[in-house]
């Protein structure tokens, strides 16, 4: 009976491999390029794809700490306005306090940092209150200070330098993609190489279990928000050098697509599941599909809706996958 | 044995009305102070436009509050608001002489659409309520603006018929707070004295245990949500003849105000409990700070900030009430 279960394991693991979410998803960006070179003939060169990944990069910094918050079970929805606080406030301790830019650039990663550490905070102290209702409170107020700060000015004229971070390249290589492949190195690693990795997995399966083995929780929970903040403050630099000025109402709804981009890497939203890789070839699916359905004048609400179902279905997938996969289990047992 | 728990009980209860009363002291203490900075706060004309603008706020506020007893959030009805507003709104400018019930009954029609999709997806597919309700948010929001074409319907295309549902009265009471209070006592009834609104509930505060008894959780989950639609459909018609304007963007980020009187009322993020009679307060707290503010000369930029305040103190507040009531019954039972 016993050597029966661990012989369908074996074949189950064999088959995942080829059923992996991963290939899915390069088969889906193949597929994606495939429709984006047909609509224009200037697109299937490297060139064109490299630049491509300018128009949406800025973003996918914040998509490797929230994998690591959804990896928890939890979600950060603050994210978005964490991006809008930090750039306002870059902008104005440059323009209106005349700090160098040098400093205000600090500045901006030490107010996403102090943002993702206020998250974590309130999360691990007040444990009655979910990371929904705590980031929900925390979205509204970050916001709201970038508009008490800003009013609804937008705030500019950044030394010519300071483009390059979003526009500029190293060697016909964009800027942000090197960035971003470091980034992505780094959170792998810790993910998937590190005892930080294995507890945030183990956290992620069984909060209680992995508080009785001795695991950190509390400290884990406040350094990966904190780190969420750090990379919103990331994403700021970015997105406000692409644009060359700021708003308070900047980066609204990038929650929806850093969220969407996660689930769709593969990451469950009830934890302890999903990797990196995926994460990051989601991030490269939608920010494509969304390039090509700009090639193709796409309006921007019609954008909207194939976010929000594509995140809606891409959490629905793997529920039934995982439904099937134990049916199938149960019935190799019994059989 | 039975002593205990109903000396537990009384205590709960003591507790709790001590909570709504705290409010209302509360209340009182603000416009007390608003009075002071501002005579015109406490005129009839002032406290009728109050109200009136509450109204819709208030019938949000019950389909929120049955959404968070079973654990769960919904953002997706300021959109959800949004559509069927904008639906109706076309609907009367084509057809001038369609009686104003119907395009009531329209909307929410449509609202009880979305919200049975969104139920679908948190009860039957299993996505987490924050997830599905995001994607759908954004979804719904995209289609207001593609059956509109990004236009306005503005007052003159209304016929007058349509917007005299929010300026005329029934009883001499205005239809808005007619509706709103109707919807009350319905409530009322609904959760208090059927089973149905029981089971909300149980299901609210243990889902496992409300299953093993034979409740449908499922059932359950589905038909608050498609209530949550409703509501927000209804809503959407008042809201559009209220200000005479049906625009893509009507009530975004309406929501937050939803959920905020909700915390604000006592009803428990983590489920199982709220009560008509704290919403109600909560909605009107909620309506006199919105209305005081600009009174008292704040500037529009702060009310975000300080909306996001209120909910995160509130929210924390409860949970240290909670705690301390916790701390309290354990130590009742070491003697």
């Amino acid at each position: 009976m016993e050597k029966r279960i661990i012989a369908a394991q074996k074949e189950f693991n064999l088959r995942k491999f080829f059923f992996q979410w991963e290939w899915m998803l390069v088969l889906i960006l193949i597929i994606i390029n495939i429709i984006n070179a047909s609509l224009s003939p200037y697109y299937l060169n490297f060139k064109s794809i490299i630049d491509a990944t300018m128009t949406f990069l800025d973003k996918a910094f914040i998509v490797l700490p929230m994998a690591f918050v959804i990896i928890l079970g939890d979600i950060d929805i603050s994210v978005a306005s964490t991006v809008a606080l930090s750039s306002v406030v870059m902008a104005v301790s440059y323009n209106n306090l005349g700090l160098p830019m040098e400093l205000a650039m600090v500045i901006c990663l030490v107010v996403g940092t102090l943002c993702g550490l206020i998250n974590g905070l309130l999360i691990t102290k007040f444990k009655e209150l979910s990371a929904v209702i705590v980031t929900l409170s925390t979205m509204i107020i970050y916001r709201g200070i970038a508009y008490i700060i800003l009013e609804d000015q937008a705030s500019g004229k950044f030394p010519q330098w300071f483009s390059y971070l979003g526009w500029g390249y190293v060697g016909g290589i964009p800027f942000i993609l090197i960035v971003f492949a470091i980034f992505a190195v780094i959170f792998g690693l810790l993910l998937h190489k590190t005892t930080f990795g294995r507890r945030v997995y183990a956290m992620g399966n069984n909060i209680t279990a992995s508080r009785f083995s001795g695991v950190q929780v509390d400290k884990i929970k406040t350094v990966i928000f904190t780190l969420a903040g750090f990379m919103s403050g990331v994403t700021a630099l970015f997105l406000t050098s692409k644009m060359g000025s700021t708003r308070p109402n900047v980066a609204t709804g990038y929650e929806l697509d850093v969220i969407a981009m996660v689930v769709l890497g593969g990451v469950s939203t009830s934890g302890g599941k999903g990797r990196i890789i995926g994460t990051i070839l989601s991030i490269f699916v939608i920010g494509l599909l969304r390039y090509g359905l700009g090639l193709k004048n796409v309006p921007a609400q019609m954008l909207l809706i194939i976010i929000g179902l594509l995140l809606v279905i891409a959490v629905m997938i793997p529920n039934i996958k995982i439904n099937t996969g134990k049916a199938h289990k149960l019935h190799k047992t019994k059989a | 044995m039975s002593e205990i728990v109903l000396e537990k009980k009384l205590k709960v209860t003591g507790i709790s009305k001590f909570r709504e009363l705290g409010l209302l002291v509360f209340i009182i203490l603000l416009s007390v102070l608003v009075q002071l900075r501002n005579p015109n706060f406490l005129t009839l004309e002032n406290i009728n436009d109050m109200i009136k603008n509450t109204a819709i706020l208030s019938i949000l506020t019950v389909g929120m509050m049955l959404v968070i007893v079973t654990r769960g959030i919904d953002l997706s009805i300021g959109s959800t608001l949004a559509l069927s507003g904008m639906v109706s709104a076309l609907t009367v400018s084509a057809n001038m002489n369609l009686h104003p019930l119907l395009a009531i009954l329209l909307g929410t029609v449509i609202g009880t659409a979305c919200g049975c999709i969104v139920g679908f997806l948190v009860s039957k597919a299993r996505i987490l309520p924050i997830i599905a309700t995001l994607g759908m948010m954004n979804v719904y929001r995209g289609l207001t603006f593609m059956i509109s074409g990004g236009k306005w319907v503005s007052a003159h295309q209304m016929p007058a018929s349509f917007k005299a549902i929010a300026t005329s009265s029934i009883l001499g009471i205005n239809v808005l707070i007619f509706i709103a209070i109707l919807i009350y006592i319905i409530f009322y009834y609904f959760i208090n004295h059927t089973r149905t609104g029981r089971q909300i509930y149980a299901v609210g505060s243990n889902p496992e245990a409300a299953t093993i008894s034979g409740i449908n959780t499922v059932k359950v989950l589905w038909m608050v949500y498609t209530i949550m639609g409703a509501l927000a459909g209804l809503a959407g018609v008042l809201w559009v003849s209220k200000f005479a304007s049906a625009q893509g963007d009507t009530a975004m980020g309406y929501e937050m105000d939803v959920i905020a009187a909700c915390v604000l009322g006592g009803v428990n993020i983590a489920g199982g409990s709220g009560k008509i009679s704290g919403i109600i307060l909560g909605s009107l707290l909620l309506g006199i700070l919105n209305n005081a503010l600009p009174l008292i000369n704040v500037s529009p930029f702060w009310q975000e900030a300080i909306q996001g305040v209120i909910i995160l103190v509130a929210v924390i507040v409860n949970a240290l009430v909670k705690r301390n009531v916790d701390r309290k019954n354990l130590m009742r039972r070491k003697i």
